[in-house]
């Protein structure tokens, strides 16, 4: 994976870069030539990095004082909250952190949805990266079980009861879940252990997400291959470091925002309810950051239709990079996909607000129009605006920004073809 | 030609918002609106107040709300009511709490100490539902954190107390209440001008006890506000700083190429 030999000064250094090239990775990962027109979009890699070293760090140290019991967990989240040194502190950023993540890793998708990152040869980064996206579910909705509040204790009734929609094997899934006949302290037990296990598989696919990365090398805002290292390229460091750096700390101020001034209003008041099995809430509504998929499960008046139906929602973006017959990647060069790159855009917020909604009336019409486009965008408007559509003209490297003469998307794949 | 997208997107997102935002909670309506002084980026508790509404639970609440996850001590702490010393043990001593078992193997009961936790006012949620007609009288400990409106919706259910209007039959143990989620509730108005006499001299006028009862509320479910504030606003700065820093170091180091960043 090294793109030039490195021979390390110090004899020390070499002898063990020949046992473990630990110093060859370290410069391959400083020298790694980077297109040098990214934009800010850019930049949530590494933000959503630092996002999962803080959720790990902090959930560490959470960790060191939560009792995962029913009858001790709500009691053992207020323990941190007014008992250990700084433990509001460590407990807020753990939860608004997890927010933050979601925020940063949906915009990290759309920029690839936007700039094509997903298309050939960066399939198996864009793959990865959904297994990432999966994990990061999984572990959010585990972890607002833990405080064991009313939201926490319903929220896992309702997905952990998706899995009895299954035919035939369902019940006996569920009841295998819950390792209870209801979501009990058993289930509890298991969440946190397995919620504790997911990060660390996530940064294990983090590390591949680079690696898969590190071959192709950048995608960039124009969409061409290019030379590297060449004149479109630098040197990851200094010069993508500290644009990193800066987004990252612009990010952070956001962070401390919502971690020191309102703490709790992405939460739900409800959670701040022991649990009670016997007391349902009025609207049972999942964090934020699922609301578009509770939609579409919602939009569905079938049970096991929901549940396949919100399941295909994600795994349709699987094959995502076969579906897009498009041969140019940047949307910044394909006049018809960006306004339905846009649609989309405002097709999944929409979906995000009715799920926060009860499923009734002019909600549950607008989860069902949303729920039909976000998937006609992937089986349809893809494939056929891929092949039609007419795109703008591609330079042929990033220092000359226009080609001239006609628009000849030909041209622009011959140099794709090249790299 | 990405910014205007930008402001459709938005607008489009607005307008659905708006059209929306009518239909839902009708039943509801929206608590009174309090200028609390723990509100904003640098809000803070007024000591006085919490102190008083200290009293007003101590007094009026306490006789069947628990505070199960506060300690006498908590009351002495910085951000708090900060008794003094001397005030903190004498309240806790004021309290004969359960302990043992002793060598024996028996329960006993003693003064309570700064380290103990408030003490429940039942033995069990099952003992505090029978007693109070079927509903349980929940901890208070977090309530503010716990009600959608948060202080001002709690403060409005104290001072939210009306006749039914013709047509709304109420059960026996069944009361009124403009604000409460479904206007009935099972605690009856137990505030009236005077109940409690302030040591500070202040008029204890049913919503004057509200709002200080509601402040000593607000503060239990987030003793950390205070410090919480004074950090966040350092952390803040200290950020905005390094970020111009790390702005200006970017420029510097991008200006080596002809590439703008």
């Amino acid at each position: 994976m090294s793109d030039q030999e490195y021979t390390p000064k110090s004899k020390a250094g070499k002898w063990f870069n020949d046992r473990l090239p630990l110093l060859t990775l370290g410069a391959h990962l400083t020298d790694y030539p980077t297109p040098k027109n990214l934009n800010y979009w850019w930049t949530f890699g590494g933000i959503l990095t630092f996002c999962l070293i803080t959720q790990i760090v902090t959930g560490i140290v959470l960790a060191m004082h939560y009792v995962a019991h029913a009858d001790l967990a709500f009691a053992s989240v207020e323990h941190i909250m007014r008992d250990v040194n700084y433990g509001w502190l460590i407990r807020y950023i753990h939860s608004n952190g997890a927010s933050m993540f979601f925020l940063a890793v949906y915009i990290h998708i759309f920029r690839s949805l936007f700039y094509g990152s997903y298309k050939s040869p960066r399939e198996v980064i864009w793959i990865i990266g959904l297994m990432i996206y999966l994990l990061m579910m999984a572990a959010a909705f585990m972890g607002y079980v833990l405080p064991w509040g009313q939201m926490s204790f319903w929220g896992a009734t309702v997905i952990t009861n998706l899995f009895s929609a299954i035919p035939l094997v369902g019940d006996s899934i569920t009841t295998w879940l819950w390792g209870a006949y209801s979501v009990d302290n058993p289930t509890l037990n298991r969440f946190f252990s397995l919620h504790y296990l997911i990060p660390f598989l996530i940064l294990g696919l983090v590390v591949l997400h680079i690696w898969a990365l590190h071959v192709p090398g950048n995608n960039n805002p124009v969409g061409i291959d290019i030379e590297k290292p060449s004149k479109d390229t630098v040197p990851f460091h200094p010069y993508i470091t500290i644009k990193d750096a800066f987004a990252l700390l612009v990010f952070m101020i956001i962070f401390a925002g919502f971690v020191f001034f309102t703490p709790n209003v992405l939460g739900h008041s409800d959670n701040y309810i022991p649990a009670n099995p016997l007391v349902t809430p009025a609207h049972i509504v999942p964090e934020w950051y699922l609301l578009p998929f509770y939609a579409i499960l919602r939009s569905v008046p079938d049970k096991l239709g929901g549940v396949i139906l919100m399941f295909s929602a994600i795994f349709i973006l699987f094959v995502l990079p076969w579906l897009d017959t498009s041969k140019v990647r940047s949307a910044v060069f394909r006049p018809i996909y960006r306004q339905f790159f846009w649609i989309l855009v405002i097709d999944v917020l929409m979906l995000g607000y009715v799920g926060a909604m009860p499923a009734e009336g002019i909600y549950l019409v607008l989860a069902r129009v949303g729920t039909i486009y976000y998937f006609l965008h992937f089986i349809v408007v893809m494939p056929v605006v891929g092949y039609l559509e007419k795109t703008e003209p591609i330079p042929m490297s990033i220092s000359e920004p226009v080609l001239s003469g006609g628009a000849d998307p030909s041209i622009a794949r011959k140099v794709n073809d090249k790299a | 030609m990405i910014k205007p997208k930008y402001k459709l997107f938005f607008l489009t997102f607005l307008l659905i918002a708006s059209y929306l935002r009518p239909l839902q909670s009708a039943e509801m309506i929206d608590p009174i609106k309090v200028d609390w002084s723990f509100k904003g980026l640098t809000g803070t508790f007024d000591r006085a107040a919490l102190q008083r509404g200290f009293q007003v639970y101590k007094e009026v609440c306490a006789s069947c709300h628990s505070m199960q996850y506060l300690s006498y001590r908590n009351l002495g702490q910085p951000g708090g009511p900060e008794f003094s010393e001397q005030e903190v043990k004498a309240i806790a001593a004021s309290f004969e709490i359960e302990d043992g078992p002793d060598a024996q193997g028996e329960m006993f009961t003693r003064p309570g100490r700064p380290a103990d936790k408030f003490k429940n006012p039942y033995p069990n949620v099952q003992a505090a539902t029978a007693a109070n007609g079927g509903a349980y009288p929940p901890d208070m400990s977090v309530l503010v954190k716990a009600r959608k409106g948060g202080a001002n919706y709690i403060y409005s259910v104290l001072v939210g107390y009306e006749d039914p209007p013709p047509g709304v039959n109420l059960d026996d143990g069944v009361y009124y209440n403009k604000y409460m989620v479904g206007n009935k509730i099972k605690m009856p108005n137990n505030l009236s001008d005077g109940l409690v006499e302030y040591s500070d001299g202040t008029e204890s006028t049913v919503d004057q006890m509200a709002k200080d009862v509601t402040t000593f509320l607000a503060w239990a479910a987030e003793p950390e506000l205070e410090e919480r504030h004074k950090t966040g606003v350092k952390v803040i700065i200290y950020l905005i700083l390094l970020t111009i820093l790390v702005y200006l170091s970017m420029k510097k180091i991008w200006s080596r190429i002809d590439t703008e960043v």
